[in-house]
C-alpha cells in the first residue's frame, strides 16, 4: 500500500456501467462532509460527467459533536446524461456517526448502499442522536446494503507512523471515506492527491496524512471482499465546449467581473457578511485586478448607501445579501428608484421569515422584492434558474439596470447559490457590450429628461463641467428635478416611473414553451426550481400527458406574452418554494385560476413530489 | 473651463438657482453664505465638489449649493458619501448632516465613517433639536430638556459629539457656532483642507423650536467670557486673557494667569486625552471651547485603498476575463 503509484495491485473487480448516481455523504460539522462531497464533485466533472449538488448544512458553525443539530450533509448526482437536479434521493449514503444516520436514512432509496463509520456508533454517540434502540441491531437497516466500516480505527491505523496527532488524524477520516467512494466508481485519485498537495502547501505532513488515509480507503475498498462490484459512470454527452464546475455564488461574482469590461464601468460591491450571500464577496474581492472594488460596510443599509453613491458617481453599484439584508436595504431601494440611478441587488433567498433558516433555501422573497418598500415604487426583479444561470442573470440584470436607470433585484437563493453543476464557459469576445452613454453636454440640460423609448433619465458623472445638479429622495419636477410639491406632477412622476419598467417588458425576447404550445396543464416555474420542474414535465410527457412548462426570468415586468401562453392551457399550475407568491401574482394580473404546489422546507422540490402532484392535475 | 476661468470662480457660482427655504432667522443661512464664500478660494472647480446630505432641515443644503449634489435619507449620507468617495476619490465630498441624523438614526455610519478615515468633510448642524418633524428631543438635548415629546422632560442623557468623534478615531475634530461667521469661515477652511475624515461641530440656532439655545455663551457680549478659542501653538487662555486652562490629572482645570498659573499651551496633536478632557468643558463651570479639538495624520481610506489595487495589480497583473473565466479546473467536450 506503500506504493507511490495509484495504480492498483489487484485485479479489478467486474465494473457495471450506470447512467446516474446519487451519494450523500453525512456526518459532523467538524468531519469535513462539504469538502468531501466537493472534491468528489470535482473528480466527477472532470471525468466528463454532468452533476449538479445540494450542500446541506447547520447554521451553527460547529454544533455540539455528534448531535442532530451538528450534521452536515452533501448529496451530488452525476451522470452521463443530462442532469437537472442534485437527484431526489441518494442510492448511496455515507453516514460518519450515528446523528448522520438517523436524520438522513429516510432519504436512502430501499436497497440502496449504506455506508457506515463503525467506529463513531458508540453507545454514547447512540445517546446523544437520541436511539434508544441500536439500529445497528434492531432491523432498522434491513431494506439497505450495509457496509460496516470502522473507517475510525482504519484511518488511526494507516496513519500511525506519521507523527500526526490523534486529532489530525481523527481529521483525515473523510479522506478514507472518500477514497472508497473514488474506487467504488472507478474514480483515479491523482487529482484528489494533487489538490491535497495544493491545498496543504505550507504543511506538508498534513497533505501526506490525508493522501495516505485517501489511498488506505481506495485500498480497502479493492482488497476487502466487502464489496462485490464498482461502478462506472460514464462522460456525459453534453454540447461541446469547455467547461468548469461552478456555484450560484461565484457565478454571480464572476458575472460582475463580466460586467465591469462589458459596460466598461467599475462595479462597486458595497456589501455586508450574511449567509448564504457571503461567498459573492469572497469570490469578487479575490479580483482586485480588474475594474471591481469590494466594499465590507458596517451594515445592510450603509451596505446598499456606499453601492447607491458608487452608482451617483458614475459607477454600478452592487450589493450582495440575503432576504434579512434586503428588508434593511429597501428605503435606500426606493431613494435609488426615484433618483433613477442604476443598482443591482442580488438577494440569495434563504428561509425566513426573520432569522429564520439562514443555511437552507426558500423562494419567498418575490413579494419583498416586488412590492416591498412605502410608496408606489416599481423596480425591475430578476430570478436565475440555477447555478451557472446566475453568469447570465447578472449581465442581463445589469444591462437593464444601465439601460433603464433603475435599480434591479436579482433573486437567486441558497440552493443554487452553494449549489454545483458544469458550465459552459461563454466565449468572452461574443459577450454584448451594454456601455452606458454618460451625458457631457450642458446645452439645454433637464435632470429628468428621458429617453424617448426608455424613458430612462441621462446618467452625468460629477466632475462634468456644466451639468452640476441636485437630486434627492423628495419628489421632484418631471423636467428639472428641482422639488415639487404640486400634485398633478407627484401623480405624473409615479406614473411615469411605473411605465418605465413596464417598458422592459417590450424589449425581451418571447417565452419558450417546454414541451406543446398548448395542452392540458401547462407549470409555470421561476427561479431555482427549472431543472425539477423541466424534468417533471418531460417524465409525464413522456407517458403521454398533455403537459407543459414556462420558466420565467423576469418577474417583473412579467413577459408580454405570458398571459396568451396561460390561455391555451386548460390548468396553470405554480410549484413554488413558498405559500403562493407568483401564483398570486398571475392571478391578479390575468385573472387566471392559477394552482399551486408549495413546499416551505428549506429544500428544494424533488422530481418525485412534482410529478405526484402534478398527476393530480392530469386525468 | 480653464484654469484662469477657475480662479474667478465667487460665491454667486456656487449658489443654485433654488429659493432657500428655511425658517426666516434660522442660524443655516449663515452656514450655507459661508461655505459659499469658501468655496471660490479653494481652488477647486465646482463640478469637482458634491455635497451629500441625509434628511432633516440641515439637509436641504445640497439643494442650495450649485455643485453636485444628493439629497439621501435619513442617517445615510455617510454610507452613501462613502460609497462616492471610495469610488470617486477624485471628487471633493461634503456631508451635511444634523444632530439628529448624524448621531440618532445615522450613529453607525457616522462613526464608521471616521474610523475608516474616509476622505468627507462632515458638517453636523448642533441645535440640539428635531426642527423638520417640530420639536422633538434630540441626541444632544440637554437631560430635562422639555420639548413636544417630551413634556416632562427627557430622561436621556446627551451625546457629546466631540467625545463621539475622538471616540471613533477622528483625525480631524473641530466646533464652531453660527453666531461667529469669522471663526466658522476659518474652520470651514481648517476641514476643507484636511485629508481624511474632517468633523466640525457647527452649534446652530433653530429660531423655532429652540431658540438661543446657545445663546449664553456664543452672543456677541459673552463670547468673551465664556468661550475659549483653541489656537495651535497658543496658550488656552480667554476673558482677556485673564483667565485659563490647564490639565491636571487630565482634566481640565481653571486658572487665573494673575496667580502665574500657567495656561496649557494648545496642541492639536496632542494625546487624544487633551481633547476630551476640553471637550468635556461645559459652562457655568468652564467657558466652551471653540477651535480645532484635534488634527491628526492618519492614513486615508482612499489612499490605502488605491495603494492595494496598486500591489493587486502588480502582483497578478491586468486582469483577463476569459483567462478568468478559465480559471481552476476545466475539461472540454468536443
Amino acid at each position: 500500500m506503500e506504493s507511490a503509484s495509484t495504480k492498483s495491485p489487484h485485479p479489478p473487480r467486474k465494473s457495471r456501467e450506470l447512467t446516474a448516481v446519487t451519494i450523500r455523504f453525512c456526518g459532523d460539522s467538524g468531519d469535513g462532509m462539504q469538502f468531501t462531497g466537493s472534491e468528489f464533485t470535482r473528480v466527477s466533472a472532470l471525468a466528463g460527467n454532468d452533476l449538479q449538488t445540494l450542500p446541506d448544512y447547520p447554521a451553527e458553525i460547529r454544533a455540539p459533536v455528534g448531535t442532530l443539530a451538528g450534521v452536515s450533509g452533501f448529496q451530488v448526482q452525476f451522470s452521463s446524461a443530462p442532469v437537472f437536479t442534485p437527484g431526489d434521493a441518494p442510492q448511496v449514503l455515507v453516514a460518519m456517526n450515528p446523528a448522520a444516520l438517523k436524520s438522513n436514512l429516510a432519504d436512502l432509496v430501499r436497497g440502496g448502499t449504506l455506508i457506515i463509520n463503525s467506529g463513531a456508533f458508540t453507545q454514547q454517540n447512540y445517546d446523544k442522536a437520541g436511539y434508544t434502540s441500536n439500529p445497528m441491531e434492531d432491523g432498522s437497516l434491513s431494506a439497505f446494503r450495509v457496509h460496516s466500516i470502522d473507517i475510525s480505527k482504519l484511518t488511526a491505523t494507516a496513519l500511525a507512523e506519521t507523527g500526526l496527532s490523534a486529532r489530525e488524524i481523527g481529521r483525515a477520516k473523510n479522506m478514507f471515506a472518500l477514497g472508497l467512494m473514488l474506487w467504488m466508481y472507478s474514480r483515479p485519485m491523482e487529482p484528489t492527491i494533487k489538490f491535497l498537495q495544493q491545498k496543504f502547501a505550507k504543511t506538508p505532513d498534513i497533505a501526506a496524512g490525508n493522501e495516505k488515509a485517501l489511498k488506505a480507503g481506495y485500498y480497502f475498498g479493492e482488497t476487502a471482499e466487502m464489496f462485490v462490484e464498482t461502478f462506472v459512470v460514464a462522460p456525459a454527452k453534453l454540447p461541446p465546449g469547455t467547461y468548469r464546475s461552478i456555484s450560484g455564488n461565484e457565478a454571480t461574482a464572476l458575472g460582475l467581473v463580466a460586467v465591469s469590461e462589458l459596460a466598461g464601468l467599475k462595479v462597486f460591491l458595497g456589501t455586508y457578511p450574511i449567509t448564504p450571500a457571503s461567498d459573492i464577496l469572497h469570490e469578487l474581492s479575490k479580483h482586485r485586478n480588474f475594474n471591481v472594488f469590494t466594499f465590507q460596510a458596517e451594515d445592510e443599509i450603509a451596505a446598499v448607501g456606499a453601492a447607491l453613491g458608487a452608482a451617483f458617481g458614475g459607477n454600478l453599484g452592487v450589493t450582495s445579501t440575503s432576504g434579512p439584508g434586503v428588508a434593511l436595504m429597501q428605503e435606500t431601494i426606493g431613494l435609488a428608484l426615484t433618483v433613477e440611478l442604476p443598482l443591482l441587488i442580488v438577494n440569495v433567498q434563504r428561509g425566513g421569515p426573520s432569522t429564520g433558516l439562514p443555511t437552507k433555501t426558500e423562494q419567498a422573497d418575490l413579494l419583498q422584492a416586488i412590492h416591498g418598500r412605502n410608496g408606489e415604487s416599481p423596480v425591475p426583479v430578476l430570478a436565475a434558474s440555477g447555478p451557472a444561470d446566475c453568469f447570465d442573470a447578472v449581465l442581463e440584470a445589469s444591462r437593464i439596470a444601465i439601460r433603464y436607470m433603475t435599480p434591479v433585484i436579482l433573486l437567486t437563493d441558497g440552493f443554487i447559490a452553494n449549489g454545483q453543476e458544469p458550465w459552459m464557459l461563454p466565449e468572452v469576445d461574443k459577450l454584448a457590450h451594454f456601455e452606458p452613454k454618460f451625458r457631457t453636454d450642458p446645452k439645454d440640460y433637464k435632470v429628468y429628461a428621458r429617453d424617448p423609448k426608455t424613458l430612462g433619465r441621462a446618467w452625468v458623472r460629477p466632475g462634468t463641467p456644466g451639468l452640476e445638479h441636485r437630486i434627492g429622495g423628495l419628489e421632484k419636477h418631471s423636467l428639472t428635478g428641482n422639488v415639487s410639491y404640486d400634485p398633478d406632477n407627484h401623480e405624473l412622476m409615479v406614473k411615469t416611473r411605473a411605465e418605465k419598467v413596464a417598458r422592459i417588458a417590450d424589449e425581451l425576447p418571447p417565452l419558450s414553451v417546454f414541451g406543446a404550445p398548448k395542452g392540458d396543464v401547462l407549470v409555470l416555474g421561476w427561479g431555482s426550481t427549472c431543472g425539477a420542474i423541466q424534468q417533471a414535465v418531460q417524465h409525464l410527457r413522456d407517458k403521454g400527458h398533455a403537459i407543459s412548462a414556462v420558466h420565467l426570468r423576469h418577474m417583473n415586468p412579467l413577459p408580454k406574452d405570458l398571459g396568451e401562453i396561460l390561455g391555451r392551457f386548460k390548468t396553470v399550475v405554480i410549484p413554488e418554494l413558498n405559500l403562493g407568491q407568483l401564483q398570486m401574482l398571475v392571478r391578479a394580473r390575468y385573472l387566471v385560476d392559477a394552482q399551486g404546489i408549495h413546499k416551505i422546507k428549506g429544500k428544494p422540490f424533488r422530481v418525485s413530489e412534482l410529478i405526484s402532484a402534478l398527476e393530480e392535475y392530469l386525468s | 473651463m480653464t484654469e484662469t476661468v477657475q480662479a474667478k470662480l465667487t460665491r454667486k457660482d456656487f449658489q443654485s438657482d433654488q429659493e432657500v427655504r428655511w425658517c426666516p432667522g434660522c442660524g443655516d443661512y449663515v452656514i450655507l453664505a459661508q461655505v459659499q464664500k469658501l468655496m471660490p478660494e479653494l481652488g477647486i472647480p465646482k463640478e469637482n465638489i458634491a455635497f451629500v446630505s441625509g434628511i432633516g432641515c440641515s439637509s436641504r443644503f445640497p439643494y442650495y449649493m450649485n455643485t453636485y449634489g444628493f439629497h439621501t435619507i435619513h442617517g445615510r449620507a455617510p454610507a452613501i458619501a462613502t460609497g462616492l468617495k471610495a469610488s470617486r476619490p477624485d471628487l471633493q465630498v461634503w456631508v451635511v448632516t444634523g444632530d439628529g441624523d448624524a448621531l440618532s438614526i445615522g450613529g453607525n455610519h457616522f462613526i464608521h465613517a471616521l474610523r475608516r478615515n474616509v476622505d468627507l468633510k462632515i458638517l453636523l448642524f448642533n441645535n440640539r433639536i428635531y426642527g423638520l418633524t417640530k420639536g422633538q428631543a434630540s441626541p444632544t438635548s440637554e437631560l430635562g430638556k422639555k420639548a413636544k415629546s417630551t413634556p416632562y422632560g427627557t430622561i436621556d442623557a446627551p451625546f457629546n459629539p466631540i467625545h463621539l468623534a475622538l471616540g471613533a478615531g477622528a483625525t480631524f475634530v473641530a466646533r464652531t457656532s453660527d453666531a461667529d461667521p469669522v471663526h466658522m469661515m476659518e474652520m470651514l477652511r481648517r476641514t476643507a483642507q484636511h485629508k481624511g475624515s474632517a468633523f466640525l461641530e457647527i452649534l446652530q440656532n433653530c429660531v423655532v423650536f429652540n431658540d438661543a439655545t446657545f445663546e449664553s455663551f456664543t452672543a456677541k457680549d459673552q463670547r468673551e467670557s465664556k468661550q475659549i478659542y483653541m489656537q495651535h501653538g497658543k496658550p488656552l487662555t480667554y476673558a482677556g486673557g485673564t483667565k485659563g486652562l490647564r490639565l491636571t490629572d487630565g482634566h481640565a482645570e481653571l486658572l487665573e494667569t494673575a496667580s502665574g498659573a500657567t495656561p496649557l499651551t494648545w496642541n492639536e496633536q496632542a494625546d487624544v486625552s487633551a481633547a476630551f478632557a476640553l471637550a468635556s468643558c461645559h459652562t457655568p463651570d468652564f467657558p466652551e471651547p471653540v477651535g480645532v479639538f484635534r488634527a491628526v495624520d492618519r492614513p486615508v481610506h482612499h489612499t490605502l485603498q488605491e495603494m492595494q489595487g496598486e500591489a493587486v495589480l502588480k502582483k497578478l497583473g491586468p486582469g483577463n476575463l476569459s483567462k478568468l473565466l478559465k480559471a481552476g479546473d476545466t475539461w472540454t467536450i468536443s
